[in-house]
């Protein structure tokens, strides 16, 4: 593994930024709360893309070990292409949200304090700390720590506004979440207590199928899909991602559920690469399509537009699991392989951006009319008009269809699963762009009817935050043009951990 | 030992079986915590097995208990504010009905009386 990576300091700050400042801004209070944010969001989008550079132009892991303390004693922290992707996406969706977010938490001059501006921004950043720190922890008990740290920043903000259903909301997923992290931790033992070690490189030399590994395994991947909200554990994500103010609901559906899904990852495709046999994948998969196809015909029966997302949220994290049939069971080098693995990815991040950009224009919508009925929103179109595009744009990328990255996703998911003969997750993913093309079709053909006598904006809406919904819906589209073919990028340091493996 | 573990495996089955089964917040946040003591005696088994010759323990699980109980610390303060929170906005802490249904709350036992 080291003679493949290099030393670099960039990882742990990609990590100790948004944690150092999250600390500063609870030290200068709501007053300078904002200028504070408006210093450290490009600061560390610098920082992701600076991480990104580096591992595309070395084409190698970066590795930082705390303290110099070498694993299995030490920790260590390292930044893969994947990692490199992921940490790219999720500050440019963090600082989408700062601008979008930015009028809605501002704190006026000369008004009395309010404690909403203050509590938003310290756990915008706080999220983005646990992320980063999530997608380049090397040590399971440390991505356990990473894990909570996300929970215990996403649960207030569903809370942030107070109401009595977005308490309970907040409430019901940290009991949710309470049953993942200890089913998490009671695994992480169990493999201390066989191996000896949390190292996830050591791991997978280590691993061998055996009772305790499964036992392990299956407790720990339990406890992320209650996180990642994988169905049937997906009840707490619709009131919660609903309840939020917009961008809180942003952060969450577009990055959240993501931190915990690229766990389940890590620790099948990375460090237990022997465990992971048919029979898991295909469980793992049938769950994610049962998401699909319920996720999406929820959607489509709900009357309010932020559920309606919800619901697509829970849908649309079902594709990403079909990775583990598709990625999984052959050997990475293999093409298909790399296909599947490619296009999972995709998914993720263009849903990151589809429904950053959906949850941030139903905000607007509901801003701008006081409620978000459905069956009442006719005519929409014609006062916001750059709303309803970004919403439909996202959509569009949530159907799969061309040019955008959810039709990249699906097409490399599809042509994946045609390669290998599992056609039956085929018809999963066309069956599941159709109900999204409706469940999309219903909200835009209702915002296009021509206006009824209810439509009548009831307060302005800033323009600034209509094109930052626009741009990021954009984003998803943009992300079409990237090339139909497995990415080399992602495969960084995937390869050297499989040789460890092999060795 | 052997009846340490033993302990550690009720108190987590104990723990499961109450978070899964009650319907009420209050007694699940009781019961994840005792699904958490057997997990942290489990850590301590794990320790105690581990150690060299000579040694009373392996540290590194007693490191890692710390932090552990730290964060389970934390969860249950954060669900004992949401569950004060909703009590005192509602009057009952109910997870189980329907907001938006507009259906009378049943009555709730985790009143005071």
């Amino acid at each position: 593994m080291t003679d493949a990576a290099s030393q670099s300091v960039l990882p742990v700050l990609g990590i100790m930024l948004p944690a150092t400042g999250m600390l500063l801004m609870l030290l200068v209070g709501g007053r300078y709360v904002e200028w504070l944010a408006l210093v450290l969001l490009p600061a560390g989008l610098a920082v992701a893309a600076a991480i990104f550079a580096a591992v595309w132009r070395e084409g190698h892991t970066l590795t930082y070990v705390v303290g110099g303390w070498q694993p299995p004693l030490g920790i260590a922290l390292r930044a893969d292409g994947l990692s490199a992707a992921m940490m790219l996406v999720t500050a440019v969706i963090i600082c989408a949200t700062g601008l979008f977010a930015g009028p809605q938490f501002s704190q006026p001059r000369g008004r009395p304090e309010r404690r909403a501006p203050l509590v938003f921004w310290t756990l915008l950043l706080a999220i983005w700390a646990a992320l980063n720190a999530v997608v380049v922890g090397a040590d399971l008990f440390n991505l356990y720590v990473a894990l909570e740290l996300l929970t215990f920043a996403a649960v207030p903000l569903v809370a942030l506004t107070g109401g009595t259903e977005t308490i309970e909301a907040a409430l019901r997923y940290l009991l949710f979440a309470l049953l993942g992290s200890v089913s998490y931790l009671i695994g992480t033992v169990l493999l201390f207590a066989a191996y000896g070690t949390l190292d996830i490189a050591l791991l997978s030399a280590r691993v061998r199928p055996e009772p305790i590994s499964w036992i392990a395994a299956s407790l720990m991947t339990i406890g992320l899909i209650a996180k990642t909200a994988l169905f049937p554990l997906h009840l707490w994500l619709p009131p919660a991602h609903a309840g939020a103010p917009a961008p809180g609901s942003a952060v969450l559906s577009a990055l959240v559920v993501k931190g915990s899904f690229f766990l389940i990852v890590r620790l099948w495709f990375d460090a237990m690469p022997g465990l992971l046999n048919l029979a898991a994948a295909q469980l793992l998969a049938g769950l994610g399509a049962a998401a699909i196809l319920l996720g999406s015909i929820l959607a489509l029966r709900q009357s309010r537009l932020k559920l309606l997302i919800a619901y697509s949220t829970v849908a649309q994290v079902g594709y990403l699991f079909l990775i583990f049939p598709l990625a999984g069971a052959a050997a990475a080098s293999e093409p298909a392989s790399s296909i599947a693995w490619t296009g999972g990815w995709m998914q993720l991040f263009s849903h990151a951006f589809a429904k950053a950009a959906m949850f941030m224009a139903a905000g607007l919508i509901a801003e701008a009319l006081g409620h978000d009925r459905i069956a009442e929103l006719g005519g929409i179109a014609r006062r916001l008009p750059i709303s309803t595009l970004a919403f439909a744009l996202a959509g569009l990328s949530l159907m799969g269809v061309p040019p955008s990255g959810g039709f990249v996703a699906k097409w490399l998911l599809l042509l994946a699963s045609v390669m290998q003969g599992q056609w039956w997750w085929a018809a999963v993913i066309l069956l599941g762009g159709v109900l999204a093309g409706a469940y999309v079709l219903i909200v835009v053909g209702k915002a296009l009817a021509p206006a009824g006598a209810a439509v009548a904006p009831t307060a302005p809406v800033s323009r600034r935050r209509e094109v930052v919904a626009l741009t990021v819906a954009l984003g998803a589209v943009l992300l079409g043009l990237v090339p139909l073919q497995p990415s080399e990028l992602l495969q960084i340091g995937r390869l050297d951990v499989h040789a460890l493996a092999a060795r | 030992m052997t009846i340490f573990a033993a302990c550690a495996a009720l108190l987590m089955g104990l723990g499961l079986f109450g978070l899964i089964t009650n319907p009420q917040p209050l007694r699940k946040i009781v019961a994840f915590n005792i699904l958490g003591s057997g997990v942290f005696l489990l850590f301590g088994i794990v320790a105690r097995r581990g150690a060299a010759a000579g040694l009373g323990a392996d540290p590194v699980p007693q490191a890692l208990v710390i932090t552990g109980i730290v964060v389970a610390f934390a969860a249950t303060a954060m669900a004992v504010a949401l569950l004060l929170r909703l009590f005192a906005d509602r009057g009952d802490t109910r997870l189980d009905h329907e907001s938006a249904a507009g259906t009378e709350p049943a009555r709730d036992d985790c009143r005071p009386p």
